[in-house]
């Protein structure tokens, strides 16, 4: 490639990065999309499911053509404790009307989709090319540079992922800190279509999302997950790595530990693992957000930390669907000014806010400060199970009411009353 | 389900090595000042081994997820990048 100048170059060919990408290119533009994977999707991965809104908004009715694989219709929470575990299993089956709430997916056929909509509106897909840095001339981001090829734009969209090189090339960002990410492993594991739905108790095509909290991560912050695919499905843990930095598990041997163990292992038993997989996720949330624009350049989806982990609910692919689409509307605005300045892409953050995107992080800000209890990975699953095993446990020993049940297993999990009031408060205020 | 070795896992991935340069390169003088070596049971794709005294770490089974880099206490240890273009981690499902 020679020396171009293109309207937009989006780095990044994930959710955030193609949905830009898709809006510039519909209205005309000349955008350039450029993914380092030899495909797009094939440097990405997730736990396993997205939540339909703002995908819908840009591509209504996306699952008649998108590679989904199964709209969820059930939930489950799941505290793991030794021999015993308890879940709360919720099924909706408005779920899986249209619109539908939730699908589970895998990353490498849906985010191929999803950038040849943008190849089909018109941008330029170019795989397999690194962005080693950005050109920058009188402080402003004017295009990038990958290996021997400068290439130019009017404004750069960084929607590079979680380890954004480029936002912190442009000192849009720090280094995150430990504390600030997790590490998420994950199995995809094959088995039949027919025994998947059995096995999760869902009709037909409908599929089934299941967390744990407990045992699997041995006291860590974090919890474990499972998604059903059509005929796979993806298991997995999410550590925070300022717990595996202390730690001395090998987050490897403990993925392969939860599949061991008695409550998970007949979900799988049978199958075969078909793919291994890590990926960082940016947990902080808004309280790791970078500077989201520059002279020159936007940050979006994970670059920019839009992930939320609420312990029973985790997203991250809305918010960059959402944010690529701000990022895009922005730059049509800054087009019509001529200004691409910091100050001409300040919209860009005006949108963010006014949209779910800012509205959703802000309201559980507080969200992983509460996760950094160590209780709730320890004690309360613990408790639960606890208490739970008495309540249906029948042996000849004299009753005890519920409160007395209630009472002994916090006194035996070392928990005090203050605490367990604090924390349930606090819980139900934050979460 | 039988247990899978970390080697077994890895052998299911598809990689297109790059066998010319390096994504990562560690300076093992200041590893071997570590004192924890967070990397070594961090990395997910067990790729740091502490072995005689050296840091032995091969990036070439390297999942490109970044937590050696989020753990890692000592500044300038690991330097670290994505694989040039097209080379590296192919997830196939992802």
């Amino acid at each position: 490639m020679g020396e171009e100048k293109f309207a937009a170059i989006v780095v990044g060919a994930g959710p955030a990065g193609s949905t830009a990408a898709y809006l510039l290119a519909k209205e005309g533009l000349d955008v350039l999309l450029i993914e380092k994977g030899a495909a797009p999707g094939s440097k990405n991965m997730f736990g396993g499911r997205m939540y339909s809104h703002a995908l819908h908004k840009i591509i209504p009715g996306f699952w008649e053509e998108a590679p989904v694989e199964r709209p969820v219709a059930r939930e489950i929470i799941t505290f793991l404790s030794g021999d015993r575990s308890v879940s709360m299993n919720c099924q909706d089956l408005n779920w899986v009307k249209p619109p539908y709430h939730s699908f589970t997916l895998l990353r490498a056929e849906f985010d191929a989709w999803l950038a040849s909509k943008a190849e089909e509106a018109g941008a330029m897909l170019a795989c397999g090319i690194l962005v080693d840095d950005l050109l920058v001339e009188n402080g402003k981001v004017v295009g990038i540079r990958a290996g021997e090829d400068e290439m130019f734009a009017d404004v750069v969209i960084a929607a590079d992922g979680v380890n954004s090189i480029i936002a912190q090339k442009a000192g849009l960002a720090r280094m995150f800190s430990p504390h600030q990410v997790a590490t998420g492993v994950k199995q995809v594991i094959k088995l039949s279509a027919e025994e998947i739905s059995r096995r999760f108790q869902v009709e037909g095509e409908n599929g089934a999302a299941q967390l744990f909290v407990g045992d699997c991560t041995r006291g860590m912050r974090g919890g474990g997950f499972l998604y059903t695919n059509k005929s796979t499905v993806s298991l997995g843990l999410v550590i925070t790595a300022s717990e595996l930095q202390k730690a001395r598990y090998k987050i490897s041997e403990l993925v392969e530990d939860f599949k061991q163990n008695p409550h998970v292992s007949p979900l799988i038993e049978g199958g075969e693992v078909v793919e291994y997989s890590a990926h960082l996720v940016p947990e902080a949330g808004l309280n790791m957000m970078p500077q989201l624009c520059g002279d020159g350049i936007l940050v979006a989806g994970d670059a920019a930390g839009f992930v939320l982990n609420l312990g029973y609910i985790v997203r991250g692919m809305d918010f960059a669907v959402a944010s690529g689409e701000a990022a895009a509307k922005t730059v049509l605005q800054a087009r019509k000014n001529s200004n691409f300045s910091r100050q001409g892409l300040g919209l860009y953050e005006q949108l963010l806010k006014q949209s779910f995107v800012f509205r959703d992080l802000e309201a559980y800000r507080k969200a992983p400060g509460f996760m950094e209890n160590r209780r709730m990975f320890t004690a309360y699953p613990q408790l639960a199970t606890g208490l739970l095993s008495e309540v249906f446990t029948v042996d000849g020993t004299p009753p005890v009411h519920l409160l007395g049940k209630i009472l002994s297993q916090v006194r035996e999990n070392g928990v005090s009353l203050a605490q367990l009031a604090g924390d349930s408060w606090k819980g139900a205020r934050i979460l | 389900m039988k247990r899978l070795s970390i080697e077994q896992l890895l052998g299911i991935d598809k990689f297109a090595v790059d066998d010319e340069q390096a994504h990562i390169v560690l300076n093992k003088e200041i590893c071997a000042f570590c004192a924890d070596k967070p990397c070594t049971f961090a990395c997910p794709a067990g790729l740091y081994v502490w072995k005689d005294g050296e840091m032995s770490f091969d990036y070439a089974g390297c999942l490109e997820c970044g937590t050696c880099r989020a753990v890692c206490p000592k500044e300038g240890a690991i330097s670290w990048r994505y694989p040039r273009g097209g080379f590296g981690i192919n997830f196939r499902y992802g």
